[in-house]
């Protein structure tokens, strides 16, 4: 199961400048975030706090969907999904 | 530009405190916590005075030692400085003392207070060296980019959400922007903004340069203090999109202080936040006693400038909000028209509906006793009403149509004041 994951700026040093990067076997995001670990060491700490949530400032979407608004990290993943890593939304 | 004029060293990250260079980028690398501008505020002291000040033209620009231009704005030198009108029968009609409408319909030169922000950002867009600036906007924001970048003579696109009213959309098109819009809500727009901001190399106001942008907004609490002959208010009513301008008029306050303008101790005034109903995140968090609120997916109001959903600042406001012993509040549409018409009808002043959310908070403020009947306080009126027409089109009564018959006219003159 391939999973896509658009990766922010601040990130791209810890995936060799790679905007977009493939992930495979990921069920969920809480899985997804491990599966990026292994890939990319360091990548997990910034994502998520000492708690384990997602940190505060970052938004995450699976296919343009707020996984707030869905079931947090335990949203599940299913083939060709994309998901976006963003941070917090400003005002205008 | 010479180091040494500059009165700020660079960005710091709000969250962790790490440092960086004074460079358009608006995120912590380590915890994507807000970048914020780094001041030297003793430098700055050294360098203004109540007479210094005094002695500059009426413009926001009379503060520059506290916003983030290294060198002369050359955009925006003439925004701001907006009336403060004493407002003395609404302040009867809510049942207090003392009111203040600080006056940003007639900003200039898009009627909004986000000329103020709008002012920082280019200025500094140019001193970067852009040559294109952009944003995603609600509409305020959109039309004062289009028409500043246009005075400036830079390149400028704004994203919008497709179905923003008629007048907000002609207020940018007009000014020969790239108006692009997109079909969905404005949360969705600022993170396309967020994935494109660093693709083409532009100065997005609200994304890239959010830090020296954000940094506008004091300028609508420096004047405040300053027009009230240097004193602050007991009570400011702020409307709340993404919370941003709230924390900028406390900071505002506070660095009144930090740079010897206004002597110690800290501002006593309480600050509070003004949301519509139907999408009212933080106002919903502070009531329920929450640090965190909970993102509105579908925002549904009239008051389309304040439909943020997952508002960036909010979690800052309501800190803010509680620390300074405000209240938030939210009101329904209907409220909305009837605090616009309130404040047309007893002060002259054509407010669009964030201005109408914000009388009608101050309104229920007064009720609920969050606001003393003996105080003073300023509401922040941010937009003109001429933007959002269609919230009152048809709810603010009809011309009475007669033929030019004196016979007519007379008739007309007896319903009204009986038989002469």
């Amino acid at each position: 199961m391939a999973v896509k994951v658009r990766i922010p700026t601040p990130l791209r040093k810890l995936t060799k400048e790679k905007d977009v990067v493939e992930l495979n076997g990921a069920a969920d995001i809480g899985a997804l975030i491990e599966s990026l670990e292994k890939s990319y060491p360091g990548i997990k700490e910034r994502l998520v706090d000492e708690k384990g949530e997602v940190r505060r400032f970052i938004n995450v979407f699976i296919n343009d969907e707020d996984i707030r608004f869905l079931e947090n990290k335990q949203t599940s993943l299913k083939d060709g999904d994309e998901v976006s890593i963003v941070p917090a939304i400003a005002g205008g | 530009m010479d180091k040494k004029d500059r009165f700020f060293s660079g960005l710091v990250c709000r969250e962790c405190g790490r440092k960086y260079p004074p460079a358009a980028i608006h995120v912590c690398e380590y915890d994507f916590g807000p970048l914020e501008v780094a001041y030297d505020y003793e430098k700055i002291a050294k360098a203004v005075s109540r007479e210094k000040l005094a002695a500059r033209p009426e413009t926001m620009w009379r503060f520059r030692e506290l916003l983030p231009v290294a060198g002369e704005p050359t955009v925006g030198a003439q925004v701001g400085y907006t009336p403060l009108v004493k407002c003395d029968r609404l302040a009867r009609a809510l049942g207090v003392k003392t009111l203040y409408v600080k006056n940003d319909t007639v900003n200039y030169p898009t009627l909004s207070f986000k000329d103020r922000v709008v002012s920082v950002a280019l200025s500094r867009a140019r001193e970067m060296g852009f040559h294109v600036v952009a944003c995603a906007s609600t509409g305020n924001l959109a039309n004062s980019v289009a028409a500043n970048a246009a005075a400036a003579g830079l390149k400028s696109y704004v994203l919008i959400p497709a179905d923003l009213e008629t007048g907000k959309v002609l207020g940018s098109l007009i000014f020969g922007t790239n108006v692009v819009a997109i079909t969905g809500a404005y949360d969705q727009v600022n993170r396309l903004c967020s994935e494109i901001a660093n693709k083409y190399g532009w100065g997005f106001v609200n994304v890239n340069l959010r830090p020296y942008y954000a940094e506008g907004s004091k300028s609508m609490g420096f004047e405040i203090v300053e027009q009230l002959g240097w004193d602050y208010p007991d009570n400011v009513v702020v409307p709340m999109a993404s919370g941003s301008l709230l924390t900028k008029i406390h900071k505002s306050f506070n660095e009144l202080v930090k740079v010897g303008l206004m002597k110690e101790p800290k501002s006593h005034t309480r600050i509070h936040g003004a949301q519509a109903g139907g999408c009212s995140p933080i106002s919903t968090a502070f009531k329920e006693g929450k640090d965190f609120y909970k993102p509105v997916q579908h925002p549904k109001t009239i008051a389309k400038s304040l439909a943020i959903g997952t508002p960036a600042d909010g979690y800052y406001a309501i800190q803010v909000v509680k620390q300074t012993g405000g209240a938030c509040e939210d009101v329904s549409d209907e409220e909305i028209v009837e605090g616009i018409r309130l404040l047309a009808s007893t002060e002259g002043i054509f407010a669009e509906t964030a201005g109408g959310v914000t009388v009608a908070c101050a309104k229920k403020l007064v009720e609920t006793g969050k606001i003393g009947k003996h105080e003073s306080v300023v509401l922040c009126i941010t937009g003109h009403g001429l933007k959002t027409q269609e919230a009152v089109a048809g709810k603010c009564g009809e011309p009475r149509t007669i033929s030019p018959k004196l016979s007519e006219f007379e008739q007309l003159y007896e319903e009204d004041f009986g038989k002469s």
